[in-house]
């Protein structure tokens, strides 16, 4: 006869001194562990509403200027560091870390309509509506964290005068050339008081423009013709044009794929482009309820946020139909510029109530050192939750959002218009000769045609 | 192909061992995958097709170093028991086994003779650590069996039922003669459930903190422990019963019946999910197997059945009584009649039971409920007499889980764990028959046109709905019964008309049908072509 039963002796199992850890021993064996799968179907239900408890975007507001603000740019160099302009000419740079303003310039006459930083971080760009565009000296990094200096003025480093007002200037990625829009786009060197280049088509005012990120000698631009252009600098003439049903107000390279933008238009949508095939967009991005005026990609191309007439910032995947986030307070007015932050995990965003506000790109996220343990665990709700995404009770916490009384009634009314002109063209089409009345799809209808 | 060759070439070129130890790997995988891997052949969305096949590849995976990490982290081996020449494992008696296991183990056999408050239920909390017991005159106690330690014992001075821990050791749950008591391990009464009513049978849904309980009159209650919500209350309409088992693979409770059915209840219907005949004659006892596929149960006709749960068949029948049946960790089932106790064991794997142990108590022991501590290879047995403990090797799981149930828990520990099962608390709506089924999509069934019969059939309950229905007396003259059958007849013909209607217009289609067909059929072939062609073409 030859027997064994299980024997487990205490010394063996527990821990020899109080100062030890506890010891851990794992079976994974599925019959202990029984109904695993209600048990993780719980676990993301209870991540999705912990999720929408610790959801506090808003890190603050940062108040200075006293009027709207009307343009921002990020410093390459420097994580903390943002610049606003205003619409009475102010310019100002704010520390994110401490919300405070660093350093202020003198600025414009008028009001100040771009603005971008240099690739080292060392030399700002403004652009105005008084013609000119001026060069700033921008203090090193250290002087930013010595808190006394709110009136640490700056004497610009050069000031061009033009022949017109500008819209919006843009910085190459890597290089010394900056591009300013106006009446036409023009190319400048830093040391040159007059445009090295300049493009013209048509005759109507050039209002935003942005340098491909991968490509240093391409630049989009947008104009209140409706029309969106490419530019190649390397050739004498524009290089393709777009035209749209209606105007768009700013152009977001993706940093991690540069042949793809996306186009922020009145019509309330963004449209992402393929910057080689014009004729069709790739993604409709629905769900402002007033014009878009600003967007800007997350440095990881993954997402990008935007800023609306209609009071609200919204952050959309960049190949997802409806936005992912919506953020609004009582106090923020029309959103005029919004930008990510250079690490991808704060938007800022500045707005006609003379605010620049700071928020969490992901809404919950828990700000701080994490402990590995924390870490964990958050990554493994994060994987539940996505896990039982399509779940209905999941996917009704994960999705609901508070929105203010006026943007849901827009979005109500939105609907109907659109369900309203959708059930006409089907009867329309009914009622027409077959095949007269082909279906285009949103991503074409907006397009009016392309030029080249 | 050519790769595919070469594959198999190599597997044929391997030496016997490895050849062995891959096979044991392949074995030990098949453990963690939870079935077979989904199919994708039919799948027409690409990207979801990508997106499943690097899941199921995940899955794999995960699975393949679940199997490996086996090794290192369960360090200890399973019991055993085997015979040697002539030797037959069921002739070898306790105290044999006595002498061949360490003074530990040894320590595992024992007899507690306590005549005076016979017969004795017990229970063991899941980590098979503390063991609760319960006398039928009244004697509760609790016992810490690692040190053998009574944690506290005392008398209630009335009959008690049954009992059962509640999610850990400090709780425990007692049937009295007339209300259901909740007593903490110290002995002091929390609560007294008297909606209850006199219990016969309790058990405890881990998961989802529910006591459910069955009483005297044939009532099953669902009683949430945590906010003290009375869940469900569902007669089951069968009569006194006192056999009642949870399915821990699912959460289902199981209860036998006098006429010989078993009926699955869970929280959220009034009706059972099964109601099948198990046995020709009173069911005696019920037990699961802990992987939720097979179902013991034991009747007064003499017969142990073993069931498969994912057919409803019978795997097995053996002869025999049982008063009581239990299954052990690894598979073992005990039965036990009289003051005789037997296991049976699964050793060919195709779910084919034999004998493997016998054990019989002193003459005029009457067993009342046996049990396998968890974790141990060790039965607790209750009898007229107090109660004894065996050594069945082979039984428990080696391996514990110190997050799921650990033996050695300190306080901290516990307190620790009794948040985070809080935390994962199920709700009553997750027990289902197949609980995999939680987090899938229901698949869209066409709705198939009913058949003649089956549309008779509903005609004909709802004629009988409507008869069914007892007007309320009205005022003088419109009382009479003339009045009141003619409101009868009304309310049928109502009932009726919806079918009759959907009748007449098929019959009036079909018929158009036919017509239509039969135009074409008769025009001559030279006019076919001046007959008015349908819109569509």
């Amino acid at each position: 006869m030859k027997v064994k039963v299980i024997s487990r002796s205490t010394d063996e199992f527990t821990r020899e001194r109080s100062q030890d850890l506890q010891r851990v021993y794992r079976n994974f064996d599925p019959n202990l562990r029984t109904q695993e799968k209600a048990i993780e179907y719980v676990r993301a239900v209870n991540a999705a509403k912990l999720e929408k408890i610790f959801a506090r975007p808003f890190v603050g507001a940062m108040d200075g200027h006293v009027d709207a603000v009307s343009c921002m740019a990020k410093n390459p160099n420097h994580l903390k560091g943002i610049f606003s302009g205003s619409m009475d000419g102010d310019i100002r740079l704010w520390d994110m870390a401490s919300r405070r303003t660093v350093c202020q310039f003198p600025g414009h006459q008028g009001a100040v309509r771009g603005l971008t930083a240099s690739t080292d971080g060392c030399v700002l760009v403004s652009c105005g509506t008084d013609c000119t565009v001026r060069l700033w000296n921008v203090p090193l990094a250290n002087v930013m964290h010595s808190d006394d200096s709110s009136d640490n003025s700056a004497k610009p480093l050069a000031v061009y005068v033009w022949k017109n007002a500008f819209w919006a200037v843009d910085h190459q990625w890597e290089g010394n050339i900056f591009a300013t829009a106006g009446a036409q786009v023009d190319i400048w060197d830093h040391n040159r008081s007059q445009p090295v280049n300049s493009f013209e088509w048509g005759k109507d005012t050039v209002i935003s423009v942005r340098f491909n990120p991968g490509e240093p000698n391409i630049l989009a631009t947008s104009a209140s013709d409706r029309s969106i252009a490419i530019y190649d600098l390397r050739m004498s003439s524009p290089a393709r044009k777009l035209i749209m049903r209606t105007k768009t107000n700013s152009i977001a390279w993706n940093p991690m794929e540069p042949m793809n933008f996306t186009a922020a238009n009145e019509d309330c949508n963004c449209y992402s482009y393929d910057a080689r095939k014009l004729e069709e967009a790739k993604c409709v991005h629905k769900d402002h309820v007033s014009a878009v005026m600003d967007i800007d990609y997350s440095p990881t191309g993954r997402e990008f946020v935007t800023g609306s007439y209609d009071r609200t910032i919204r952050i959309f995947q960049y190949n997802g139909g409806h936005s992912r986030e919506i953020y609004h307070t009582k106090r923020m007015q029309r959103v005029f510029c919004v930008k990510f932050s250079c690490d991808g995990s704060y938007v800022i965003s500045g707005s006609d109530d003379t605010n620049l506000r700071l928020w969490k790109a992901k809404a919950s996220e828990q700000l701080g050192v994490l402990l590995p343990r924390e870490r964990r665990k958050h990554e493994y709700q994060e994987a539940v939750k996505n896990r039982y995404k399509h779940l209905p009770e999941v996917k009704r916490i994960v999705r609901h959002r508070h929105l203010p009384k006026p943007i849901y009634k827009a979005t109500s009314l939105r609907r109907i218009i659109t369900e309203a002109a959708r059930k006409k063209d089907e009867r329309r089409r009914a009622h027409s000769a077959p095949g007269s009345m082909p279906r285009e799809p949103l991503r074409k209808r907006r397009i009016i045609k392309e030029v080249e | 192909m050519g790769v595919k060759e070469e594959d198999s070439t190599i597997s044929k070129i391997m030496p016997p061992i490895e050849q062995e130890i891959n096979d044991e790997i392949n074995m030990k995988v098949k453990k963690y995958l939870r079935g077979e891997g989904a199919n994708l052949e039919g799948l027409r969305d690409k990207k979801l097709k990508g997106q499943l096949a690097i899941r199921e590849e995940l899955y794999g995976k995960s699975a393949k170093a679940a199997a490996k990490a086996e090794k290192w982290l369960m360090p200890s081996e399973g019991g055993y028991l085997e015979a040697e020449g002539i030797e037959k494992t069921w002739r070898i008696k306790q105290e044999a086994i006595a002498r061949e296991v360490d003074i530990l183990s040894s320590k595992n056999q024992y007899d507690i003779v306590l005549p005076d408050l016979g017969p004795y239920t017990l229970d063991f909390t899941s980590s098979g650590r503390y063991m609760a017991l319960g006398g039928r005159k009244g004697h509760l106690a609790i016992i810490d069996m690692k040190n053998m330690g009574l944690i506290k014992e005392f008398q209630v001075r009335e009959t008690v039922r049954d009992m059962a821990f509640l999610h850990n050791e400090l709780f425990f749950a007692a049937a009295q003669k007339k209300y259901l008591y909740i007593y903490n391990w110290q002995g002091t009464e929390l609560h007294c459930l008297k909606e209850h009513g006199a219990v016969l049978k309790l058990q405890f849904l881990k998961n989802h903190f529910l006591l459910a309980s069955i009483n005297k009159f044939g009532q099953l209650h669902y009683q949430d422990v945590t906010t003290g919500e009375m869940v469900g209350n569902y007669r089951t309409r069968l009569g006194r019963c006192d056999v009642m088992q949870v399915n821990p693979f699912n959460s289902v409770v199981a209860l036998g019946h006098s006429n010989g059915t078993v009926t699955m209840w869970k929280p959220t219907s009034p009706i059972p999910l099964v109601k099948m005949l198990a046995n020709h004659g009173p069911v005696s006892a019920l037990a699961f197997h802990s992987n939720g596929h097979l179902m013991a149960t034991a009747g007064m006709d003499r017969k142990i059945k073993l069931w498969d749960l994912r057919k409803f068949e019978v795997l097995q029948t053996l002869p025999g009584h049982a008063k009581t049946l239990d299954f052990s960790q690894k598979g073992l089932l005990a039965t036990a009649t009289g003051s005789f106790v037997q296991i049976l064991g699964d050793f060919s794997g195709s779910q084919n039971y034999s004998r493997y142990m016998g054990h019989s108590m002193a003459k005029g022991y009457q067993v009342n409920k046996v049990l396998f501590r968890p974790y141990e290879d060790v039965l607790g047995i209750g009898h007229s007499m107090g109660w004894s403990s065996i050594l069945i090797p082979g039984s428990g799981e080696p391996n514990f889980d110190s997050w799921v149930a650990n033996p050695f828990e300190t306080s901290k520990q516990r307190r620790e764990k009794e948040v985070r099962s809080l935390l994962d608390k199920l709700p009553p709506e997750t027990i289902l028959l197949d609980p995999t089924k939680i987090g899938t999509v229901k698949p869209t069934r066409k709705r198939e046109k009913p058949s003649k019969q089956e549309r008779e059939a509903e005609m004909d309950a709802a004629i009988e709905a409507a008869k069914s229905i007892t007007q309320k007396n009205k005022t003088k003259g419109r009382n009479k019964p003339s009045k009141k059958a003619k409101k009868r007849q009304e309310g049928i013909e109502r009932a009726k008309k919806p079918f009759l209607e959907q009748q007449m217009e098929e019959e009036e289609s079909s018929k158009k049908k036919k017509q239509k067909i039969g135009e074409e059929n008769e025009l001559p072939k030279s006019l076919q072509r001046f007959a008015r062609k349908k819109a569509t073409s």
